[in-house]
């Protein structure tokens, strides 16, 4: 998709004011912030996994070499393929071939971000194929051709009525007439629709929740069971992951995977957990003919190399973004790209750039709830800091503020011209202020009055107070 | 005996805003039998420079403010995010500076938010306060999350006889405040910030206390743009029995 | 250069000084993590999570009596009395009520019996192999999948499961952990059983 970070201040604008958007925002805290907290205090072990889990990926980024190598070896000794892309173009690349080469019509997909974050739904509709989403959030997203909003809730900010809407026009070439407007309908419908689709198509492409090393599996994560028909009805299962994704064994598997639901959804463990190895082998009466997966780098070697380290831990529960103040309030189509809320403030002005994505960076109040739930404990604050600093380094902020910045910061690291200067400002202040106890307006400071009183000082500085104060006293 | 010898750390919001905040912290530390001293060479804490991305001026000012209380067995504040500031993120400031990381390690090992200073450490599980009636709670989120204040605050005013805390749903919840965040993104922190505020009308009681000025000056500031009739102070004047006077934007008038 | 050989240039030029973990030898000896506290009666919680999950249970004493009780939960969905079992049942008593065939699912059929590699006390799932006899589309096309478990098959945590797959030797084309039937919460956060899989799992549990 063509990127509108750029555009974070404007899309802001028009979120806070869509009335269907706030409504389906209300239902995170519900759906997604009560249900994770429930959960979690169940399980006494809690605070311990994250730490562990945080340590398993660690020691995977310390060793990923080897460990990309040891699941390439298993895939291959398992009859699949692994193909390594550096960057989206050359993932895109390998996903055509493979599906001209088999001579493909119709694609099937499972959720995938790597598929988002390389745009492979158009690069396969520019070659003729018919790609179809299965899941089911992602397929009411296909019929609106809009991004997603949330990573594990991609149609969150849809309302029941604007579905129905989308399915009613959509489902009428193929009989269905009816404009529904119950969940079950909806969702009923959807099913019988896509279930025709499973069984026509040549390629069902999946993202990769891990990749285990040990194995040479891909494990998916679903509700649905739409991630499991996409890789057993068609010929060819594709794989499309990103380098981060590979744990060392089963058993770090699972100590992710205690974390990543319960994180997620608020459940202990989702309906289908599925590993998939390789083609279906000698005997198997279904399964794929052919398996293949696409391990894209874009630009995660980098991120390996440098500050943001941290941030490949993440395995994309989501929780950061269900906890943060501001996507609840503007929503994931705000952030402009395919990754929303504070991951994705991380994530995207590494991939687009500062200039591109820049204010997503500053769009945080430093309040740490995503990192007080994140799973695997990335410090998301830190490292928008760390944007931040470059930010500043490169000069990139307004003019304004960094002027302001400077003249602040002089004052500051002087105690002895700070005092007196503070002191005789804030008489003043207190002074035009004092009847009111604030204002209504101040020049400069329209930023805040315009929705806000601005408080009055309350008479001359503590400093000047206690020195006349201990004065007094001698 | 020796008392043991406190710094306070004034805040640059306390000292301009509200004296009275900093007057209450060294009243509840000299109770607690502690001997509080102000050191006159502070100004802020620095966040707001860390906080942009300025790590130079930053670093500056925190060297700074350590050698200003390097002297002193503890360093005091009223207030969750500079004390966060001093405590979580000094020593980050000098990983490759050795000499300035031992020093903001030091600090930062003696350095607490008031509340938690004074229950954890001072152990003090009863103030005496003329301050009667129901009163809600916002938890500052630097506060919360970089130091696990949350109890501590609430022991103490439980332990005032005719003050009780209506919990606010999401007291937890950011006010929008966040430093610079409220003049960079002001539609974004206004909305928050009229969300806390519908969340403390629902709570019923007629005051705010929180522990950190900056979120208490914007939903104030917010409460006041609404016309609600909430008065809004800092948890030490309470605790201190020095809220009589005016609340945070009220005039004489 | 390849594409693979710059990845991996990249990677190993910031991994080439590690201390810590061998990641081979984690490969070979999967150090013991952490698991989470089950309690004692692994059976009772088995039934406890599989029914959060939105599965049902239930126990009987012997695969004649299995047999009864799949005839008795098709009769309860209101369903023809025909299923799709996995080869690997041929030797169930089936009896003559059922209408019983064997082999993988084309997406016809309404329900489907399949057996289970073990049954997972910690979250109430099964866990179920591809495989010749046990075709996956079994676990995914009918409307009802019932899965056949026998109470020596219960492990504790994964795991445990882990341990025994590696004791079988090759890991198959498909490992499926299923807890629960097919849902979604797409819509307004909804919670909607069926969403593309089985709109129920049965687990008819052999007290062994
Ligand atoms: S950053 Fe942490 S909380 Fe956010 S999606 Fe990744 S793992 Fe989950």
């Amino acid at each position: 998709m063509q990127p509108q970070s750029h555009r974070f201040k404007q899309n802001v604008s028009v979120a806070l004011q869509d009335v269907q958007l706030q409504k389906a925002l209300e239902r995170v805290q519900e759906g997604f912030v009560d249900k994770r907290a429930a959960v979690v205090s169940t399980l006494p072990e809690f605070e311990q996994l994250r730490e562990q889990g945080k340590a398993i990926r660690n020691h995977v980024l310390d060793n990923l070499d080897f460990y990309l190598q040891r699941f390439e070896s298993q895939v291959q000794a398992r009859g699949g393929q692994v193909h390594w892309a550096e960057n989206a173009q050359q993932a895109r690349d390998i996903v055509r071939d493979i599906c001209k080469r088999v001579g493909a019509k119709m694609v099937i997909k499972g959720k995938s971000m790597i598929s988002e974050e390389i745009a492979l739904n158009d690069a396969l509709e520019a070659d003729g194929l018919d790609v179809v989403e299965s899941d089911l959030g992602e397929y009411i997203l296909q019929l609106a051709q809009e991004p997603p909003s949330h990573i594990i809730a991609p149609a969150i900010h849809k309302t029941k009525a604007q579905i129905s809407e989308l399915f009613y026009h959509a489902h009428q070439k193929l009989g269905y007439t009816r404009k529904l407007d119950t969940v079950p309908d909806l969702v009923n419908e959807a099913r019988e629709v896509l279930r025709s689709r499973y069984l026509e198509a040549d390629v069902g492409i999946t993202g990769a929740n891990f990749l285990v090393a040990e194995t040479g599996s891909n494990i998916i994560v679903t509700n649905e069971g739409n991630g499991d028909l996409s890789c057993t009805l068609p010929r060819v299962h594709i794989v499309t992951a990103s380098i981060d994704k590979v744990v060392p064994t089963l058993d770090d598997a699972s100590a992710l995977l205690r974390l990543l639901a319960r994180s997620a959804t608020g459940q202990e463990i989702t309906s289908y957990t599925t590993f998939s190895s390789g083609p279906k082998r000698a005997g198997d009466p279904d399964g794929p003919d052919e398996y293949h997966v696409v391990l894209l780098d874009n630009g995660r070697t980098e991120m390996l190399a440098g500050a943001f380290r941290d941030m490949l831990r993440c395995i994309r529960c989501g929780a950061c973004m269900n906890h943060c103040p501001v996507y609840g309030v503007i929503g994931g189509h705000s952030y402009g790209w395919v990754y929303p809320g504070p991951m994705g403030s991380v994530l995207t002005p590494n991939f687009l750039g500062l200039d591109e994505a820049g204010d997503l960076a500053n769009a945080c109040t430093m309040n740490g709830h995503c990192a007080s739930v994140c799973p695997v404990k990335i410090p998301l604050p830190d490292l928008l800091r760390e944007h931040r600093r470059r930010q500043f380094e490169r000069k990139l902020q307004p003019r304004f503020a960094r002027f302001a910045l400077a003249a602040w910061a002089t004052i500051v690291r002087r105690p002895r011209h700070y005092q007196p200067l503070m002191s005789m400002g804030i008489r003043i202040l207190n002074r035009l202020g004092r009847g009111k106890g604030r204002f209504k307006s101040l020049p400069m400071l329209g930023a805040w009055t315009q929705t806000r009183d601005l408080p009055a000082p309350q008479t001359q500085t503590f400093q000047s107070l206690w020195k006349k104060q201990r004065g007094d006293e001698r | 005996m020796n008392k043991a010898r406190i710094g306070l750390f004034v805040t640059c919001l306390v000292d301009l805003y509200r004296p009275s905040v900093a007057f209450a912290a060294i009243k509840l530390l000299e109770d607690a039998g502690y001997q509080v001293e102000v050191p006159e060479a502070q100004t802020c804490c620095g966040q707001p420079a860390f906080n942009s991305g300025d790590f130079g001026n930053t670093r500056e000012i925190a060297r700074q403010v350590i050698d200003a209380f390097a002297d002193f067995d503890y360093v005091v504040g009223a207030s969750g995010s500079c004390i966060g500031t001093i405590r979580a993120h000094y020593p980050d400031l000098f990983e490759n500076d050795p000499a300035w990381l031992a020093k903001a390690r030091d600090l930062s090992a003696k350095t607490y938010e008031l509340t938690s200073f004074l229950t954890d450490i001072a152990s003090i599980d009863t103030v005496e306060s003329s301050f009667r009636g129901e009163v809600t709670y916002h938890d500052s989120c630097s506060g919360l999350r970089e130091l696990g204040v949350k109890q501590q605050p609430r022991k103490l005013l439980d332990s005032i006889d005719g003050v009780s805390v209506n919990e606010m749903q999401h007291s937890e919840t950011c006010c929008g405040f966040g430093g610079t965040f409220c003049v960079k993104f002001p539609e974004i922190s206004t909305r928050l910030a009229s969300d806390k505020v519908d969340n403390i009308c629902d709570s019923r009681a007629p005051v705010l206390l929180g522990g950190d000025l900056g979120c208490l000056l914007n939903i104030s500031g917010r409460l006041q743009r609404l016309d609600k009739p909430v008065r809004v102070f800092h948890v030490a004047e309470v605790l201190a029995d020095m809220a009589d006077g005016a609340a945070i934007g009220e005039g004489e008038d | 250069m390849s594409a693979r050989e710059r990845i991996l240039n990249r990677v190993r030029a910031v991994t080439a000084d590690k201390n810590g973990d061998d990641p081979a030898r984690r490969i070979a000896e999967p150090p013991r993590l952490i698991r989470p506290d089950l309690g004692d009666d692994l059976v009772q919680r088995f039934g406890e999570k599989l029914t959060l999950g939105g599965g049902s249970l239930a126990r009987v004493q012997d695969l004649q009596q299995a047999v009864v009780e799949i005839e008795l939960f098709i009769r309860d969905a209101e369903l023809a009395l025909s299923l799709r079992a996995a080869p690997a049942l041929k030797g169930l008593p089936w009896g003559d009520a059922l209408e019983v065939s064997f082999g993988p699912s084309a997406g016809d059929d309404l329900v489907s019996v399949t057996p289970a590699f073990c049954a997972i006390a910690e979250t109430g799932s099964v866990v179920l192999l591809s495989g010749e006899h046990s075709p996956t589309t079994l676990n995914f096309l009918p409307d009802v999948h019932i899965v056949v478990v026998e109470s020596n098959q219960l492990v504790r945590h994964f795991e445990d499961a882990w341990i025994k797959l590696r004791e079988s030797g090759e890991i198959p084309r498909t490992v499926n952990i299923i807890t629960g039937p097919s849902k979604t919460a797409d819509v307004e956060q909804t919670l909607q059983i069926g969403a593309h899989g089985p709109r129920k799992l049965h687990v008819i549990w052999i007290d062994r």
